[in-house]
């Protein structure tokens, strides 16, 4: 595990996976919005609204994801003081906050159609609310504490708090009365949707996938050059103090 | 190809929700992208500046 | 053998976080048990009848949310033409619902419904709210008649209790 703790040594392999990461992410989502939006049926009870499920159901997949490995980085940062794990969860959290952003919108937008209701309070609309105000104040408390060790651990001991949300969010459907229907495709017993409709949500939710891969590469790489600069311009200020003395 | 459009009547909401996607998507994307570029840049212009902290870094690269 | 300094405090750390985690767990579990009847979006039509009484929810006297599917052959438009009575069922029990207003695009017999209002004193559903639920199936017109007319029509999942 240490072996990749080294960030010259992760440099080297986020390299090597980008290149890949971006066409893959390409083609899926293009293929992806292709049957989304050309190659599928509609519904026989939503009719062509079945379409924001394309965006709406990867979307949340992927905000629940990116938080899991969002608390599964802090654990690590906060356990064996892993060097990359803090960086790769401050990396997370704004796309997983972008991902929240999309599965509200878009539940919005197919709720007033179909509901007859942009939102209503219960427990799965509201779980995923928190989880979005989860990932603003993990941003907001890293970015306000100065002492890089001091943020790492305060934002590592709030992502994990928050992660009892995810099984929350998950099971809400199960354990209580909600007005949002319960899981579709990963229950027990099979997907309940019929194949034509399947291929369009899995492509997209992989191309998801290789999308967070991609953007979480960037700016994890941003994250560790900005130490450095941060680093070299103390030591450069550092010099110029011993010259001028 | 203006039924396409019309999705059924609910245009505004399927491409509401495909335009929002592709908002955040999209600026997340190149935000991350611009910022990766001008965090590379900012650290080639100082490792330039300071060459004796530049010779140790390479070293540490390499082992 | 001993553990090194460091592989000791890194166990011990790990101990701390998976303690700290337990705990927190269990409190929240705690919580949502006993906010069990406040995070419920809706109450069925069984358990309505079965709780009328329940001091707790004050059925009989407060708003409430009713949820289940709309029988079918109970849609009855009055004369008006706002106005709509249906029953909402849930199996073992059911209630009249009266509702005036706009109805949402998926409101139909067999799908299934919550409607928010009150009860009045003939043990009628007064709703002012209808929302349509919709289940987990997603499939093609043509799919959903085929398994129809083959009589492979699982029905709609939430009339299972």
């Amino acid at each position: 595990m240490h072996r990749f703790a080294n960030p010259a040594r992760f440099q080297r392999l986020a390299s090597i996976i980008l290149p890949w990461s971006d066409v893959l992410t390409a083609g899926l989502l293009v293929s992806g919005l292709y049957f989304a939006l050309f190659a599928s049926p509609a519904d026989y009870q939503q009719g062509e609204t079945v379409r924001i499920m394309y965006i709406h159901v990867p979307a949340a997949w992927m905000a629940m994801f990116t938080y899991s490995v969002m608390a599964a980085a802090s654990a690590a940062s906060l356990i064996w003081k892993h060097p990359l794990a803090d960086v790769a969860a401050r990396a997370a959290a704004p796309i997983g906050a972008g991902f929240t952003a999309i599965a509200l919108i878009t539940g919005m937008l197919w709720g007033e159609p179909m509901w007859g209701t942009w939102w209503v309070w219960d427990a799965r609309l509201t779980s995923v609310l928190i989880l979005f105000f989860l990932y603003l104040g993990y941003m907001a408390l890293v970015n306000a504490i100065e002492n890089p060790a001091a943020a790492a651990r305060a934002g590592a001991i709030l992502a994990l708090v928050g992660f009892v949300n995810i099984p929350i969010i998950k099971f809400s459907v199960d354990w209580w009365n909600t007005l949002h229907q319960p899981a579709s495709v990963i229950k027990m017993g099979g997907p309940s949707i019929a194949p034509s409709m399947l291929l369009p949500l899995v492509l997209m939710a992989l191309g998801f996938h290789f999308y967070f891969v991609s953007v979480l590469l960037r700016r994890m790489r941003s994250e560790l050059d900005l130490a450095r600069v941060r680093a070299l311009e103390d030591a450069i200020a550092l010099n110029s103090e011993e010259a001028a003395a | 190809m203006s039924s396409f459009f019309a999705m059924g009547g609910y245009a505004f909401y399927v491409w509401s929700s495909y335009g929002a996607a592709l908002l955040i998507l999209g600026g997340i994307a190149i935000f991350s992208m611009a910022r990766a570029r001008q965090a590379s840049r900012r650290l080639e212009e100082l490792k330039r500046a300071a060459p004796h902290r530049r010779r140790r870094e390479e070293a540490a690269d390499g082992a | 053998m001993a553990l090194s300094p460091a592989r000791a405090r890194k166990r011990r750390r790990l101990g701390v976080v998976i303690i700290a985690a337990a705990i927190l767990g269990i409190a929240v579990a705690l919580v949502l048990f006993a906010l069990r009847d406040t995070v419920v979006f809706f109450f069925g039509p069984s358990e309505v009848i079965s709780r009328l009484d329940d001091p707790k929810l004050r059925l009989q006297e407060r708003r409430f949310r009713m949820g289940g599917l709309v029988e079918e052959g109970s849609v009855r438009r009055l004369e008006d033409g706002k106005t709509t009575e249906f029953r909402i069922t849930d199996g073992p029990g059911a209630f009249s619902v009266r509702y005036t207003g706009l109805l949402p695009d998926l409101f139909r017999e067999g799908q299934g419904v919550v409607a928010e209002g009150r009860l009045d004193d003939k043990g009628r559903f007064i709703a002012d709210e209808v929302l349509a639920k919709h289940d987990e199936n997603y499939m093609p017109k043509e799919v959903a008649d085929a398994l129809k007319k083959t009589g492979h029509w699982q029905g709609e999942s939430e009339a299972k209790p």
